[in-house]
């Protein structure tokens, strides 16, 4: 069985993945609308992922996998609470910019 | 071939990830961010992670991006709604982003790979057979805890999103 | 079975103690002192069996009841020896300290805290009987403290008075210091022997090579700075007079008969650390025999009967300590012993003196109470007899073996030690001739008021006058002398040495001692007989006897020497370092709080500028963690 890794070499991944996480760092420092954000958390969370999927595959070993399947459990639950939140804020803001999400300051 | 396939994957990921970040309309984000989860699909298929590609497709592009799109709907968002930020803390962003990137690609140069060169020893360790038999033997307790997680989430969200009624 | 009866020694006055303290209240003010009493009895009872058994059997009863300190090697276990030693002393604290509490029911009879002052002293016999039967250091020094603290209470007992309290106080701080003495010897002596048991002590010092002898000097000087508190010896004497506040059965028990005899019955105990080294032996002879001196020469200027009596017992206390110099611990016992039962009789006289003068303790105001109090006057008339050293009392005796030890080793010690017999003879006989002779001085209602005391008070001084009597026959001179050979197990150097039958400069000693006794005598009464003197009153005193009345200014050199400056350096401490302290404390939190004014600025509760910094933490933990 012919492998990818072969050909391309980890480090391509490994830069890939690497900007894939700063374009989600880009989104949480540039926007200030907080759904924006929670999509660029998911980029951050992709990116993770799938640069564990490449060194489960480096190692030839099934655990990066489903440590990736359950990171996506974990990112599904995330969104859910996220966005039931962003909800309530809008519901009772009627905006969910962050900057003007200041209640708790002292 | 394969190489070029890489490449086009990789460029249409990136590409569409800035265009996520950086639309201004947040439904244009999310089509984008849609386009961006299927190209890392495709990637999960290039590294023969079967399982991974299609579990990643039913719950980012099927179910998250489905829920934030209808929580944009909901909201009723477009570009009005999007307020920029000031020039100064948007250079300030792009910088500290270039600082991250700067320092992870340094980390990670930095590091030896443990394997000089690579070699394919042909053992089965990505089919669906053998990551259930993993996930279900190795993995049961995580698995779940897993699941008790997205029972919590899923209550929570309910009640978190819930019209409360006026005290 | 042994193990019950020892410890019943020691629990019979801690029940009495335990009684008193918690039902004597609603005992009324005859029961306490029958409680005490009995208590101290039975263990007077115990002790007198062991005695017994141990004449016949000369083995020695030990008990260990169990481990008490234990860390590696070295263990110290609660130890209970009764052997010669401990059972001699062990009599004479139980037997006079039964007289005394007979005593004290009468004397106390009027005092309302009458079962909190029996508690305190059937707590005293308990440590005391700690003390004496203790089985190594460790134990000794829980006795040692606890007699402290019981001469502490009873110093203070009648606490309403600010300057009783203070003696106590006094009393406490200076024996302190003693106290860090015994715990340092008592730490350099677990170091260099890996154990505190007397057996096991004298074993390892059996052979000394290999120990550092120098640090065994050390040692046994800090043992003997212990001694030198509890004993009231010279530089650590002056508390004892002051202790004189307490209850005179108190000062009668405590300060005289027993707890102060306890640095002596120490230095008997540890006899096989002092025998090595010849220089602390030298030393404490010197120390012994300049507080001879120095006392009575204090002493024949009181004014005060029971202040006299005081530093008369500091005197004898130096005379003991000069014996245990020149290495002759029986003498020191037989000293110690007859010491007891003449001066807790002088004391338990005195206080029945006082108790008839209504409190009354200056003898200037006293004068020809021989004519109404029959029986205190004739006891106190043979105790004098005895501690100035006229044959055949028993003080002559016990006085004249020192004189002997002291010719032996040092001549001009002994000239010293005799000085401070005559001194003694002298301030004896000037405190008896001017209580009990003459006409009385005092008031007209003091006149009316005086009275013989009870049958309570004046048994136990016939027992004790008896006692000082006859109490020479345990070890005469010459033919018979019962206390070497029961010593003999105990004090190692007593061990293979023939006691040599009394030579002619021994008799012509005997005489010396007692020419110097009947000079000390003769002094007195041409003074306060024939010319009928009285010490003049306080303010008319000039010269040298206004130094001596004032003993010779040592609390005032001690007070300005230590007092002062310690005072003037809380003070110091108190204005000025606790200020400085506290400002800069106050001066630490007023700088964050101004800066927390700055820093708050950083809280601006916008999630964006939060982000940021977590990025550019984010980024700089990584470089530092993985880059440098």
């Amino acid at each position: 069985m012919s492998n990818i890794l072969q050909e391309i070499g980890i480090n391509n991944y490994i830069y890939l993945s690497v900007l894939l996480f700063c374009v989600g760092v880009l989104g949480i420092l540039f926007r200030r609308s907080a759904i924006v954000m929670l999509m660029s958390v998911e980029l951050m969370l992709a990116s993770a992922n799938m640069l564990l999927a490449v060194f489960s595959v480096y190692h030839q070993d099934a655990s990066g996998q489903v440590f990736v399947v359950f990171s996506m459990a974990v990112a599904a639950a995330e969104v859910a609470v996220g966005l039931a939140i962003l909800v309530a804020i809008f519901r009772n803001i009627g905006s969910i910019d962050i900057e003007k999400l200041k209640n708790l300051k002292g | 071939m394969i190489t070029i396939i890489f490449y086009i994957l990789a460029t249409v990921t990136l590409g569409t990830a800035i265009l996520t970040v950086l639309s201004k309309h947040p439904v244009h984000s999310a089509v984008y961010m849609i386009v961006c989860f299927f190209s890392i699909a495709g990637h999960f298929l290039m590294l023969n992670a079967l399982f991974l590609s299609v579990v990643h497709i039913i719950v980012y592009t099927g179910a998250v991006m489905i829920l934030l799109l209808f929580t944009l709907m909901l909201m009723n968002l477009n570009e009005d709604h999007a307020p920029k930020k000031k020039v100064a803390s948007r250079i300030a962003a792009v910088i500290s982003t270039c600082l991250t990137a700067f320092v992870l690609l340094a980390v990670l140069l930095k590091s030896n790979t443990v394997i000089d060169t690579y070699r394919a020893e042909n053992i089965d360790f990505a089919s669906v057979k053998v990551i259930g038999q993993v996930l279900l033997n190795e993995y049961l307790v995580p698995f779940e805890f897993a699941s008790i997680l997205l029972i919590a989430s899923m209550v929570g969200a309910v009640l978190v999103s819930k019209r409360e009624k006026k005290a | 079975m042994e193990t019950v009866f020892v410890l019943l020694l020691l629990i019979c006055p801690f029940t009495g103690f335990l009684i008193n303290l918690l039902a004597g209240k609603k005992m009324g003010r005859t029961l306490p002192g029958i409680i005490a009493t009995t208590a101290v009895s039975a263990s007077f009872a115990i002790s007198l069996f062991y005695f017994i058994q141990i004449l016949s059997t000369n083995a020695p009863v030990e008990v260990r009841l169990f481990d008490w300190v234990t860390f590696g090697e070295f263990s110290i276990g609660f130890d209970l020896v009764l052997d010669q030693l401990s059972l001699l002393w062990l009599l004479v604290v139980t037997g006079i300290g039964a007289l005394i509490h007979v005593y004290s029911t009468g004397y106390m009879k009027d005092d309302e805290n009458v079962d909190r002052f029996f508690s305190y002293l059937n707590l005293f016999i308990f440590f005391m009987i700690l003390l004496v039967t203790a089985g190594n250091l460790g134990i000794m020094f829980i006795g040692w403290e606890g007699v402290g603290l019981c001469s502490y209470l009873l110093i203070g007992f009648w606490y309403k008075n600010q300057s009783y309290n203070d003696a106590a106080k006094k009393a406490f701080i200076m024996n302190r210091i003693g106290d860090l003495g015994f715990l340092v010897g008592l730490f350099i002596l677990a170091y260099l022997l890996g154990t505190v048991d007397f057996r096991a002590m004298s074993f390892e010092l059996s052979d000394i090579y290999g120990i550092d002898k120098k640090l065994l000097g050390v040692a046994a000087l800090c043992l003997f700075v212990g001694a030198m508190g509890k004993s009231a010896q010279i530089p650590l004497y002056t508390w004892l007079p002051d202790a004189m506040a307490g209850p005179t059965p108190v000062s009668a028990l405590i300060h005289a008969a027993t707890m102060v005899t306890a640095g002596i019955f120490m230095v008997t105990r540890m006899s096989f650390l002092f025998d090595l080294i010849p220089d602390v032996q030298t030393f404490i002879a010197i120390v012994g025999a300049v507080t001879a001196l120095f006392a009575a020469s204090i002493g024949i200027a009181q004014t005060d009967i029971k202040k006299v009596l005081a530093y008369s017992t500091v005197s004898q206390l130096g005379l003991m300590f000069m014996a245990l110099g020149f290495g002759a611990y029986h003498v020191a016992v037989f000293h110690v012993i007859t010491h007891a039962f003449f001066k807790a009789c002088l004391f338990l006289g005195s206080g029945s003196v006082i108790h008839a003068m209504g409190g009354e303790q200056d003898m200037r105001r006293m004068g020809g109470l021989k004519k109404v109090m029959g029986v205190t006057f004739v006891t106190f008339l043979i105790s004098t007899l005895s501690i100035s050293g006229i044959p055949p009392f028993a003080g002559f005796f016990s006085k004249d073996e020192i004189m002997l030890a002291a010719f032996e080793h040092n001549k001009i010690l002994w000239a010293i030690a005799a000085l401070a017999s005559l001194l003694t003879a002298f301030y004896m006989f000037r405190v008896l001739f001017l209580t009990f002779y003459k006409d009385f001085r005092g008031t007209a209602e003091q006149k009316h008021h005086l009275h013989e005391s009870p049958k309570s008070m004046t048994m136990p001084l016939i027992v004790l006058a008896i006692l000082a009597t006859v109490g020479g026959l345990i070890s005469l001179p010459f033919g018979f002398n019962w206390l070497n050979g029961y010593l003999q197990p105990v004090i190692l150097n007593l061990q293979g040495v023939e006691h040599h039958s009394l030579d002619s400069t021994g008799w012509i000693l005997m005489g010396v001692s007692t020419a110097i006794a009947l000079i000390g005598f003769g002094l007195a009464y041409s003074k306060y007989i024939s010319k009928s003197a009285v010490p003049q009153e306080d303010d008319k005193i000039g010269g040298f006897a206004k130094v001596l009345y004032n003993k010779y200014y040592i609390d005032e050199i001690y007070n300005t020497v230590f007092i002062k400056p310690i005072y003037a350096m809380a003070d110091f401490f108190k204005n000025v370092v606790e200020k400085i302290v506290a400002a800069s404390v106050l001066a630490f939190g007023k700088g964050i709080a101004i800066l927390s004014v700055y820093t708050k600025a950083l809280h601006n509760g916008s999630v964006g500028f939060y982000l940021f910094v977590f990025v550019i933490g984010f980024c700089s933990v990584v470089f530092c963690l993985l880059l440098i």
